[in-house]
């Protein structure tokens, strides 16, 4: 008998008809309602931080940059940078995937503390509401990255309100950290093992212990600069024997650790996608949990690579750029693995496939990049300038987006219940992947030739780039907006979609879609290693 | 239970951690500049009230005392005692506080607190002349201020969070089985006091004091 | 219930030392012994004084589950990491000067 996917069938119950209406959402302790909390907002600030990148690719379609003034542009990438970093990228996958499928990953009800979930949504709420008004109250106009003194004393923008904003989103972050490990180290089901964990829960392990030892650095070097504003005197402040410098050491002690909270979660999710469209246990389980870990600690011993022309002594800047090459060891090792993991494979080139094959090239030509920057005599060059810009969105869009998408696509059946047209995924998925390629590659180019970055109007020559960079950034958002189509359509008309419509190995898969209010009916008991993908069809089911 | 008490205990540890690192980044900051201004770091050091900075020492060792006591009194069941030891501490942070306030007040008159209040512009030469107090001392005080009063807030919330523990202890909601608020909390004193055990050397104790 | 119970006596005991210690310090901060040393010995007791209160007062010494322990010398050490790489740039500022003068 043919299902019509208009009739609803009888719905068993699960966490999303639990309870009906505003206070039931809004009070809720469920880990999965609190995720569906933070897709939400994360989306919306999403589309704010990327509204401020139509901006500067507007802008940018002209040498002279005609589109605004020179102040304005400079609060536009400020605006740009703070919310994809603070409000869209760190939150991202922690928040949502992270949420919801962690306790599930591991066999249990719940994460260990519910209600500071929910607190840290609130918290995350309270700071994105803070950001919003000074977006509305014109804005910031120092860069995301707030160097003294021109923040403390000179710029006369809303930076005390920005680094308040800033700080509060912080404590969301650290609550968030907290919970997952506590959760990890508490709450496994009987026989899930450290050692048969999903990758996923070990990146996300090794994210929460940067997010709870960096973040508190962010908060307190913000807090100095608001002092420092309200004071007229700091720390920072050179006619006292202050050093603007030093900032800069606090401020990148947290912000480059950061961007491995960005990526982490990024990579747990690439891990969980090549095991399952490739019908295949991960190559070499325990070198990639490791190197998670190492990535976590070997990360907070590299910021001042950002530093490199800012008057660091050359020692410290030798010191720091072999940090920097040591640090890209265990991220090449996790993409080697992931390689030898699709060798012999029986690959699907399904939607969440072709997200998790863009990461793994685009990530490797963004972190080949890095070690360009690392080079002391070739970041003197280029640094400051937009191959800076390439190198960091290859990571973060190429590499951290792309993976969120791929996350969204892979579990979406399992949040919802209901599966998108895999059709207009994969038309999605190549319209993100070539727009993001003619949107950045030329910028690498940029940025080589000498263009700067920051800067609301070049000279003539770079225009090419420049067109062919815009050119890109459009095709990118139709990409990003498709699927908040299908998606949203696949809710009420999308197939229904099984327990396991990709045949994946893990726990969250063993219940139904969507998963009732506890997880399980009853606890799990785990006496199977990781990604036993022999055991389990050999192709992927066709759905949607 | 046992399971609850261990991951609170681990959730209260690991918020300790980013206490660390949040105080870190200002004792970084310390560090940077004491290397590089040594002799300001000693004159500054010579501004700062030993007898006061002393007794807070012992008000603070002793109100870990107390808080020390009142967890095991809540291990025991015994919840009135708890209640007390508990008050004690809370008083005990108060009168803390009250000597900081009194310290900050000494150094609004003296003319030391950083921006638009400073006006300490002589300094004392061992041979009796006067000379103009060197720019780094504000950078000297400024990081007194923020880090000692960063600490007063925290004290503050101590205070308050051990306040309403003890209100509950009186009340009777804790048991011998459950009392891990009370343990929680007071690991969260323990390291109010772990930070003024540092800070007292680091500002109070640069200088030879010859009392 | 695994959670060990101290005798009042081990507390009084560990107040008393860090009484003691402090009026060490304090007595100590007057005898002068060049600026470095005093500033090493001042923070030598405070970390004495610390280990006492993470251990005995703060149970570090006695909980069951030593995750905790883990978790705190982890703090510490990446606060020694903060310290120690931000002064590798600090200690070793040269004055440059100005090529060709």
């Amino acid at each position: 008998m043919a299902t019509n996917a208009i009739t609803e069938p009888v719905e068993r119950d699960n966490y999303l008809n639990a309870g009906y209406g505003i206070k039931s959402w809004l009070l809720t302790t469920d880990h999965k309602r609190i995720a569906i909390l933070y897709l939400i907002s994360i989306t919306a600030m999403f589309f704010i931080g990327g509204f401020f990148a139509t901006m500067i690719r507007l802008q940018l379609l002209t040498p002279q940059g005609d589109l605004m003034s020179h102040d304005t542009y400079n609060k536009v990438f400020t605006m740009h940078g703070i919310v994809m970093v603070f409000f869209f990228l760190i939150p991202s996958i922690p928040a949502t995937l992270g949420n919801f499928l962690i306790p599930m990953m591991i066999g249990a009800k719940d994460l260990a503390f519910p209600r500071i979930n929910l607190l840290s949504w609130y918290i995350y709420i309270i700071s994105a509401c803070l950001m919003i008004y000074v977006i509305l109250n014109g804005g910031v106009d120092t860069g995301w990255t707030f160097y003294t003194p021109f923040s403390t004393t000179f710029s006369n923008t809303n930076v005390m309100l920005a680094g308040v904003a800033i700080f509060i989103n912080g404590f969301s972050s650290i609550l968030t950290g907290l919970n997952f490990i506590v959760t990890t180290h508490r709450m496994r089901a009987p026989g899930m093992t450290w050692n048969r964990l999903p990758l996923f829960v070990w990146s996300h392990y090794a994210t929460s212990v940067i997010q709870v030892l960096g973040t508190p650095v962010i908060a307190i070097t913000l807090a100095l600069v608001a002092i420092e504003r309200v004071w007229h005197v700091g720390i920072f402040d050179p006619k006292v024997g202050g050093d603007p410098v030093l900032f800069q050491h606090l401020f990148w002690f947290y912000s480059h650790p950061a961007v491995y909270i960005m990526i982490l979660p990024s990579m747990a999710v690439i891990s969980e996608l090549v095991t399952c469209f490739s019908r295949k246990r991960i190559f070499g389980y325990s070198f990639v949990a490791l190197a998670s870990i190492g990535i976590a600690v070997l990360g907070f011993l590299v910021w001042a690579h950002h530093m490199f022309v800012a008057g660091i002594s050359a020692y410290a800047a030798l010191v720091f750029s072999l940090m920097s090459y040591f640090v890209a060891v265990p991220s090449a090792i996790k993409v080697f693995n992931w390689t030898a993991t699709m060798y012999k494979g029986n690959i699907s080139l399904r939607t969440p496939m072709l997200y998790a094959l863009g990461f793994i090239g685009l990530f490797t030509m963004g972190g080949m990049t890095g070690l360009f920057l690392a080079c002391l005599g070739i970041d003197v060059h280029v640094t400051d300038t937009y191959f800076v810009i390439a190198h960091f969105h290859f990571i973060m869009v190429g590499g951290a987006v792309m993976a969120y998408l791929g996350g969204i696509h892979f579990w979406w059946p399992k949040i919802t219940g209901r599966m998108y047209p895999d059709g207009w995924g994969k038309i999605a998925a190549g319209l993100v992947f070539i727009g993001f390629n003619l949107t950045f590659l030329p910028q690498f180019v940029l940025g080589y030739v000498g263009m700067p970055r920051r800067y609301a109007a070049y000279k003539p020559e770079f225009q090419v780039f420049n067109v062919l960079s815009t050119a890109g950034a459009s095709i990118l958002a139709v990409g990003y907006l498709l699927p908040l189509v299908y998606l949203l359509w696949s809710l009420r008309y999308g197939e229904i979609a099984g327990d396991n419509p990709w045949a994946a190995q893990g726990l969250e898969w063993k219940t139904s879609s969507p998963p009732p209010t506890f997880n399980f009916d009853e606890t799990p008991v785990v006496t199977w290693e990781a990604y036993e993908y022999d055991h389990l069809p050999k192709e992927v089911p066709v759905v949607g | 239970m046992e399971q609850q008490r261990e991951s609170t205990t681990l959730g209260m540890w690991i918020f300790l951690v980013t206490e660390i690192m949040f105080f870190g980044g200002l004792f970084t900051a310390y560090l940077i500049y004491r290397t590089a201004h040594p002799d300001v770091w000693e004159m500054g050091s010579q501004h700062m009230e030993f007898k006061w900075g002393t007794i807070n020492t012992v008000i603070l060792l002793t109100s870990s005392f107390t808080v020390a006591l009142s967890v095991h009194f809540a291990q025991l069941g015994k919840t009135k005692l708890t209640a007390l030891l508990l008050l004690l501490t809370v008083i005990m942070g108060c009168g803390f506080l009250g000597i900081k306030a009194i310290e900050y007040h000494n150094h609004y008159v003296e003319g030391t607190v950083p921006g638009h209040w400073w006006h300490y512009y002589e300094v004392e030469n061992p041979d009796g002349t006067k000379s103009q107090a060197p720019q780094q001392l504000q950078l000297f005080f400024f990081i007194y201020f923020v880090m000692t009063g960063l600490h007063a807030l925290h004290v503050t919330i101590g205070i308050v969070l051990l306040a309403i523990i003890a209100l509950w202890a009186w009340q009777g909601k804790y048991t011998a089985e459950y009392h891990n608020p009370v343990h929680i909390s007071g690991l969260y004193w323990h390291f109010v006091d772990l930070v003024w055990i540092f800070l007292y050397p680091l500002l109070y104790l640069i200088a030879n004091k010859h009392s | 219930m695994s959670e060990h119970v101290l005798p009042i006596r081990i507390y009084t005991i560990v107040f008393v030392v860090l009484m003691a210690l402090m009026i060490l310090t304090a007595f100590l901060s007057t005898v002068p012994m060049g600026r470095e040393l005093n500033t090493i010995v001042a923070l030598f007791i405070a970390a004495i004084k610390a280990t006492l209160v993470l251990m005995f007062f703060m149970h570090l010494k006695y909980e069951s589950y030593q995750l905790s322990a883990v978790v705190f010398a982890a703090g510490l050490f990446w606060l020694l990491i903060f310290f120690g790489m931000t002064l590798v740039d600090y200690l070793t500022r040269v004055r440059m000067g100005v090529p060709g003068h």
